[in-house]
């Protein structure tokens, strides 16, 4: 029988970091697609990063910043008593970063593509911003946010590199699933790295297909 | 009364054009304007609404400032109360044609004024169907409804009838007719029909390359020469057949088809498909050709 903690936090990790992103995500996608500020460019390159850069230079830069040798970690330390080294704390703040662009872009074009005559709308009929955002933007982008959410949560059950350098191998920590196979197969365990192998296979396959059904309207009636 | 006067460079398909708009609307007067794309015709609605901030200028209605750039005074949407009807309707999807309604109604807000307007606007049947199952009509009648739910002084229409058909348009002219009259609501509409110009506004301007350029009564902004007939109707002309000394000119008058007599004179100028004025003068029928031919869609 396998060790089900490392799927079990894997599943917690992805968890707390799509509820993170989706409160951080949903007012930076909606910055991005109404801002006329000349810095949106940059926002959306650095947003996009960790697309192409490697998950070992996210965590190693992390792991520098975070040390508690140098003045930012030991500030951290002593202000919030947080260590974000080797800690689920950090996989989970590495996790926000590494799968903001998953959930920022999805709604990003989701804004983008609802007709700006709605939002005029409301606000022609003295509807504040917020109450046009929750209203009238969000119940219309619903596909965008789900797509946003699903992505998210795959996207970290998925991480390694990042996970590696910055969390390390600690059982109930920071060991999660991709780590544990990694970790089985270091020690000849084929069997158990299958076993944990299939399990994530199978669960990110049917999230995924889950996705595309809905979206796709194959669903339409379960979701409205 | 309101008093305009803005200035804003737009950006249109024919180039920049300036926009120069100078004037007063009196209160519970009918305004439309009419002018080609492109013209400014939507931008004057969205710098009354507060979507569009003008570079300099002033707004006042009913003696309170909504614009003035020397003061930095520019009131946003949410504090301007104009009823503003979009042209795409801009209707919620995710509400029903109710619940678009009730959106709008204000904090506090008699609840009473919806059923009230669901009625006005024979909306009961639809009130809880999505807009995307509505027809062009009834989105239309939602949107104007939504747009009257504030009891607002100033109703803005950018061409809210130019996606439907004759027999609908005619209902909701009359429907928009009756409003006006019945909340004395000062009405700007933007159009490009002739005949609904006629029969709806009590003033017309002409908007051209951002500059109003004409400005007076419907009936003489189309016509050449003041007419002091005791009734009359816009039509197009569908055929003209001579019989004898006479013509006989076949007419399309909203969804009528009649026979007009004309004599030669009236008829040399007029061709099937032109837009005429019939007007009766006694007993011998007007035909005057109208002057349409500096707009074209």
């Amino acid at each position: 029988m396998i060790d089900w903690t490392p799927l079990l936090l894997t599943f917690k990790l992805a968890a707390v970091t799509t509820m993170a992103l989706g409160v951080l995500g949903i007012p930076l996608a909606y910055w991005l697609a109404y801002t006329k500020n000349r810095m949106k460019p940059v926002v959306e390159a650095l947003v996009s990063m960790p697309l192409v850069l490697p998950p070992t230079v996210l965590g190693f830069y992390l792991l520098v910043a975070f040390s508690p040798s140098n003045s930012f970690g030991q500030w951290l330390e002593r202000w919030f008593n947080l260590r974000l080294i080797f800690s689920f704390e950090g996989l989970v703040f590495a996790s926000i970063l590494y799968s903001l662009p998953f959930m920022v872009q999805p709604i990003q074009s989701g804004f983008s593509g609802i007709s700006s005559s709605l939002q005029e709308a409301a606000y022609v009929l003295g509807k504040s911003k917020l109450t046009t955002l929750f209203k009238v933007l969000l119940p219309n982008i619903k596909p965008s946010l789900l797509t946003g959410a699903v992505l998210s949560f795959a996207h970290t059950i998925g991480e390694f590199g990042v996970v590696l350098m910055i969390g390390g191998n600690i059982p109930g920590q920071t060991k999660v699933a991709s780590i544990a196979i990694y970790d089985e197969v270091e020690a000849l365990n084929y069997t158990s790295a299958n076993t944990y192998s299939i399990i994530l296979f199978v669960i990110t396959f049917t999230i995924l297909l889950a996705v595309y059904l809905l979206n796709g309207g194959y669903l339409k009636r379960s979701w409205k | 009364m309101i008093e305009i006067s803005v200035h804003k460079k737009l950006w249109s398909s024919t180039g920049e054009v300036s926009l120069d708009l100078d004037l007063t609307i009196k209160e519970g007067s009918f305004l439309t304007i009419y002018g080609k794309s492109g013209a400014g015709k939507t931008s004057f609605l969205r710098i009354l609404t507060g979507l569009l901030k003008p570079e300099e200028g002033h707004i006042r209605v009913y003696g309170k400032t909504w614009l003035d750039s020397q003061r930095g005074i520019n009131l946003s949407p949410q504090k301007r109360g104009v009823g503003f009807v979009f042209q795409d309707y801009a209707l919620f999807p995710n509400m029903t044609v109710e619940e678009n309604l009730f959106f709008a109604l204000k904090k506090g807000q008699d609840r009473k004024t919806i059923q009230e307007l669901i009625e006005v606007m024979e909306l009961g049947e639809l009130r809880h169907l999505p807009p995307q199952s509505l027809s062009g009509g009834q989105k239309q009648r939602t949107a104007l409804a939504r747009a009257l739910v504030q009891r607002p002084q100033l109703l803005l229409l950018d061409e809210p009838l130019s996606a439907l058909d004759a027999g609908m348009r005619t209902k909701l002219q009359q429907l928009i007719l009756q409003i006006h009259r019945e909340y004395h609501l000062t009405t700007l509409l933007v159009s490009h029909d002739a005949p609904e110009i006629l029969k709806l506004s009590s003033e017309v301007i002409l908007l051209e390359e951002g500059k109003v350029t004409k400005r007076g009564a419907p009936i003489e902004f189309f016509t050449h020469k003041r007419v002091s007939g005791k009734f009359q109707f816009t039509g197009e002309v569908l055929k003209i057949e001579r019989q004898d000394f006479i013509f006989i000119v076949t007419l399309l008058i909203g969804q009528d088809v009649v026979r007009v007599v004309a004599d030669e004179s009236e008829v040399r100028e007029l061709a099937p498909g032109d837009k005429v004025l019939v007007a009766s003068k006694a007993f011998n029928p007007i035909l005057g050709k109208l002057k349409i031919e500096t707009v074209s869609r």
